[in-house]
């Protein structure tokens, strides 16, 4: 009973990270972030690899999306070419990802240390969400939430499908980051689960701390309430979605990191994970940190909860789950339209 | 009859496909699931392009007519034409259930709730033990007339197309309809449909329970045509890829879903049979690209393949002039000879710690012009939002011919005879000027979403459409009628709300700024027109801030400032108010 309870803890806690990413995102951009899934996977996945000694094909799909934003951003700007913006965003979209790649097949090995396959990995994912918004987000980022999600899903696609390109179709795990333990009382608590926790407290204060009291927090808040008057007042919007998307592919990579060395994870795990996460944010209105994060871990009991008395129901219990919810969430903040003077 | 010609020859020509010799077996099989996908994607048309519902659950109600269909032959041996009914019945009270809760959810919400929904149904239906779990249920029988069986997919094909052909009709018929009116109004927010007394909850919930039942009938097809069911097609990945066709092909068209579908079934054959030779034998690799092209459509063309294949045509599809000699009966009149239309007393609104209407009271007699003026802030689009239903007051009484109207909503509003115009306009962009304000006479006319489907409806439809071609003549905009509304300027679109208002037959007509926007002339006009109009009979309630115009044209004037009532009186008296003086131009004048 009270292992269930810690087993339902500590996946809730990794939801609540996750969570946490998504309200950013969404509170920043208005986009809903269905591939988050994919940062968790690609994470895990490329650091499992890096263990074993394999290059993953992530890697190269980095460089393939830096080239590809570098494009994007030369013909955005193509009638106000100067070289101070070509140079910039050539370092940031072709230097950073070729050189990521580069120092991927340098340090490549069965015996290279644990921290720094972490480091590559962490490097990886955070130039996929870098480019991604670029490449698929920037374009469309006046548009509604809703065509912004559909684009989201898209992106879900493509990136879940090269994920069973690059990691096969059989699940990976990865060596654990820890293996001190602790034991209090009739509970054991793995170093690993210990990190888990702790890393999310620390990004909750973080981000709490970020938004409510640093000008930059500020400004990407600004960016998510009105992109116009945000643009008006001197705050580089593509900046702020593109640091937004930084940050919660960051996330997405710890999570999954954490998770490997626990769970076998498969390339299609993590759309579930972000499924998971979305019933949490959601409870939290994709609005307030505190309240996802308990919402996750709720969510978290739950389904280990379920799957020990109903396992075969699982997944039905937990995504029908969101329904009650979403009903509360509709009633309490009933839609505002928006107004305009022209009908267009 | 010109509407219908390219359904005809489509109906020809999808005939005669078959007939052709020599034409690859495997041909058929693509256009059966084309037609297959077809059907969801018309559902998916009429909810998320039209009512702007967007779904990613859609294939969870194909799963429902499948699995029906699936048990009943299998386990009961029921003949598969009786099975039909009960599918759709099914998918159809599913429909009911999961609508009821997700129709209510707004804006994101609802399509977070149909991508949770349409995964939980997918792990229900591998987990269920008399659905077969994972593997599903096979040996289902083939449709059979008398002793011909459709095993082949050129048996089928017939029975696919038709059931196609059928939904392309009706769904065509509907969506050109007083409902389909009130459905198209959904995107673009409740509250101007609210305000011509649609039923906005029951109209969503009939889009969802039809695209629902649609998908339905594909699936009961697609039982028959595949002779098993399992959970796969019927998942998550399933419901995006019918949402990818209607954006496709364009998602507020019929024909988009078709053209759409059969863009993605022959795209994804073609992908399926060829990136394995280019990638090595990798399965799912037609995701990537699905996904990839999703992104790219959504960024280049958001409206999708079908608007801009008809914007190459170089003639328009000519619509049919309204008969306007038909008549329209009147509206019931509330019984009640008060000569007070409207009475306002001490009605109050709070936002929290602010008061925007602070205790205002005032009326409105027959045959009166009154305006509500007062500088920006003042309450008065709060007031009409109080009187209108949009807003519940926090306080105080209003009365329509000596009925309260406690919080009675905007539906209730306009039944009692009282109309109205938006400060921001709220018309649907993409519909014509005439449809608009065909959506006016909403309450005036009776006929039903299945009687429209059938065109049963037609009687009723010429005189709405009569009615509102003579409302807008009346208000001078005749030339514009066929045209687009988005595409007027902003004075056009506030005299086209002008007409949609009228058209309810009103007795008190409620007119937020009608005059801003407007030229010098076009104001005199507008002037000659309310004054007809209160000669007439009606009553008029504007808020109007060209001074010039309200002090011509106002019996009375009501004066608001910061939520309360400063002044009232004829222009003359307010003219010389020192209190009104003073709201407009500060103390020291």
């Amino acid at each position: 009973m009270l292992s269930l309870l810690q087993d339902g803890i500590t996946n809730g806690a990794i939801y609540a990270l996750l969570g946490l990413a998504l309200v950013l995102v969404f509170a920043v951009t208005r986009v809903i972030l269905i591939p988050q899934g994919e940062f968790v996977t690609y994470g895990a996945l490329s650091y499992a690899m890096l263990a074993t000694g394999q290059v993953p094909g992530t890697v190269q799909l980095a460089v393939v999306m830096g080239l590809v934003a570098f494009a994007l951003d030369l013909v955005f700007a193509r009638k106000s070419l100067h070289a101070r913006l070509v140079m910039r965003s050539a370092a940031l979209n072709v230097a950073f990802p070729v050189a990521l790649l580069g120092l991927t097949y340098a340090l490549v090995g069965p015996n290279t240390p644990v921290a720094i396959n972490i480091a590559l990995a962490l490097l990886i994912v955070a130039a996929i969400g870098l480019f991604l918004y670029r490449i698929a987000f920037q374009p469309i980022a006046h548009t509604s939430v809703l065509v912004l999600l559909i684009a989201s899903v898209g992106c879900h696609l493509a990136l879940q499908g090269l994920g069973l390109v690059f990691f096969g179709a059989e699940g990976l795990r990865g060596p654990a980051l820890s293996n001190a333990a602790v034991t209090a009382g009739p509970l054991r608590f793995t170093g690993q689960s210990l990190a888990v926790y702790g890393l999310t407290v620390a990004a909750i204060v973080a981000l709490w701390l970020f938004f409510g009291f640093t000008k930059t927090g500020k400004a990407l808040r600004a960016t998510a309430v009105n992109r116009l008057g945000a643009r008006l007042v001197g705050i580089r919007t593509t900046l702020s979605g593109q640091i937004a998307f930084l940050l919660a592919s960051v996330i997405g990579a710890i999570s999954g990191i954490l998770i490997v060395p626990i769970t076998t994870l498969y390339y299609d795990t993590g759309f579930l994970i972000g499924l998971k996460v979305f019933i949490a944010a959601i409870i939290g209105g994709l609005v307030s940190y505190p309240l996802t994060a308990v919402a996750a871990i709720l969510v978290g009991i739950v389904e280990a909860f379920s799957s020990f008395y109903a396992s075969n129901f699982k997944e039905v219990i937990v995504f029908f789950l969101i329904l009650p919810v979403l009903v509360l969430r509709s009633l309490a903040a009933p839609e505002v339209e928006e107004e305009k003077d022209y009908a267009r | 009859m010109t509407q219908r010609l390219p359904l005809i020859i489509f109906a020809l020509v999808m005939a005669a496909i078959p007939l052709i010799p020599g034409i690859p077996p495997f041909w058929i099989v693509l256009l059966d699931n084309i037609g297959l996908a077809e059907l969801v994607a018309m559902g998916l048309v009429l909810l998320t392009g039209v009512g702007g519902l967007t779904s990613f659950g859609q294939a969870a109600f194909c799963g429902f007519g499948a699995y029906t269909t699936a048990v009943l032959t299998t386990a009961y041996g029921m003949s598969p034409w009786l099975t039909l009914p009960a599918s759709l019945l099914v998918s159809g009270i599913a429909a009911v259930l999961l609508g009821i809760v997700t129709v209510r959810l707004s804006g994101h919400y609802l399509p977070l709730g149909t991508i949770a929904w349409g995964i939980g149904l997918f792990y229900l239906f591998s987990k269920l033990e008399f659905l077969g779990r994972n593997d599903g249920i096979s040996g289902i029988p083939p449709l059979s007339i008398g002793s011909f069986r459709m095993l082949s997919p050129d048996a089928i094909y017939y029975a696919i197309w038709v059931a196609v052909l059928l939904a392309a009709l009706l769904t065509m018929n509907l969506l050109d309809s007083r409902t389909g009116r009130a459905i198209r109004a959904l995107r673009r927010g409740h509250i101007a449909a609210e305000a011509f007394g649609v039923q906005t909850p029951r109209a969503k919930l009939l889009v969802f329970i039809y695209a629902a039942v649609l998908a339905g009938l594909s699936g009961w097809l697609y039982a028959h045509f595949q002779r098993a069911a399992n959970p796969t097609p019927f998942g998550a990945q399933a419901g995006i890829e019918y949402l990818f066709i209607a954006v496709v092909g364009g998602a507020g068209y019929v024909w988009g879903a078709v053209l759409g579908a059969g863009i993605v079934v022959v795209l994804k054959e073609v992908l399926q049979s060829y990136l394995p030779y280019i990638f090595g034998g990798q399965s799912q690799l037609e995701a990537i690209v699905f996904g990839i092209m999703l992104v790219l459509l959504l960024q280049l063309a958001p409206s999708g393949v079908w608007p801009w294949l008809m914007s190459l045509l170089p003639f328009k599809p000519a619509r049919k002039a309204p008969d306007t000699s038909l008549k329209l009966e009147h509206r019931e009149r509330a019984p009640g000879s008060s000569s007070v239309l409207l009475r306002i007393e001490k009605a109050r609104k709070q936002f929290g710690g602010v008061i925007a209407v602070n205790d205002v009271s005032f009326d409105v007699n027959a045959r009166e012009i009154v305006a509500l003026i007062g500088p920006n802030g003042a309450g008065k689009s709060t007031t009409f939002n109080l009187i209108t239903g949009v807003l519940t007051a926090t306080g105080g009484a209003i009365s329509v011919l000596g009925r309260k109207v406690e919080n009675a909503p905007p539906q209730e509003i306009v039944k009692l005879g009282v109309s109205r115009t938006f400060q921001h306009v709220k018309l649907v962009p993409d519909m014509t000027v005439l449809e608009n304000v065909a959506i006016g006479a909403h309450l005036r006319g009776n006929s039903g979403a299945i009687s429209s489907m059938l065109r049963l409806d037609r009687t009723d439809e010429a005189k709405l459409l009569a009615e509102a071609a003579r409302q807008i003549e009346r208000v001078g905009l005749s030339d514009q009628i066929d045209q687009l509304a988005g595409s007027l300027s902003l004075g056009q679109q506030r005299i086209v709300e002008i007409a949609r208002a009228l058209c309810v037959d009103p007795m008190l007509l409620l007119l937020d700024e009608p005059a801003a926007g407007l030229r010098h002339m076009e104001k005199q006009r507008l002037a000659t027109l309310l004054r007809q109009l209160r000669d007439g009979g009606m009553s008029v309630l504007l808020v109007e801030h060209d001074m010039g115009f309200v002090m011509d044209l106002a019996d009375r004037i009501v004066v608001l400032d910061f939520g309360t009532k400063i002044a009232e009186g004829t222009p003359a008296a307010i003219k010389t108010n020192p209190a009104v003086i003073k709201a407009y131009l500060g103390a020291a004048a």
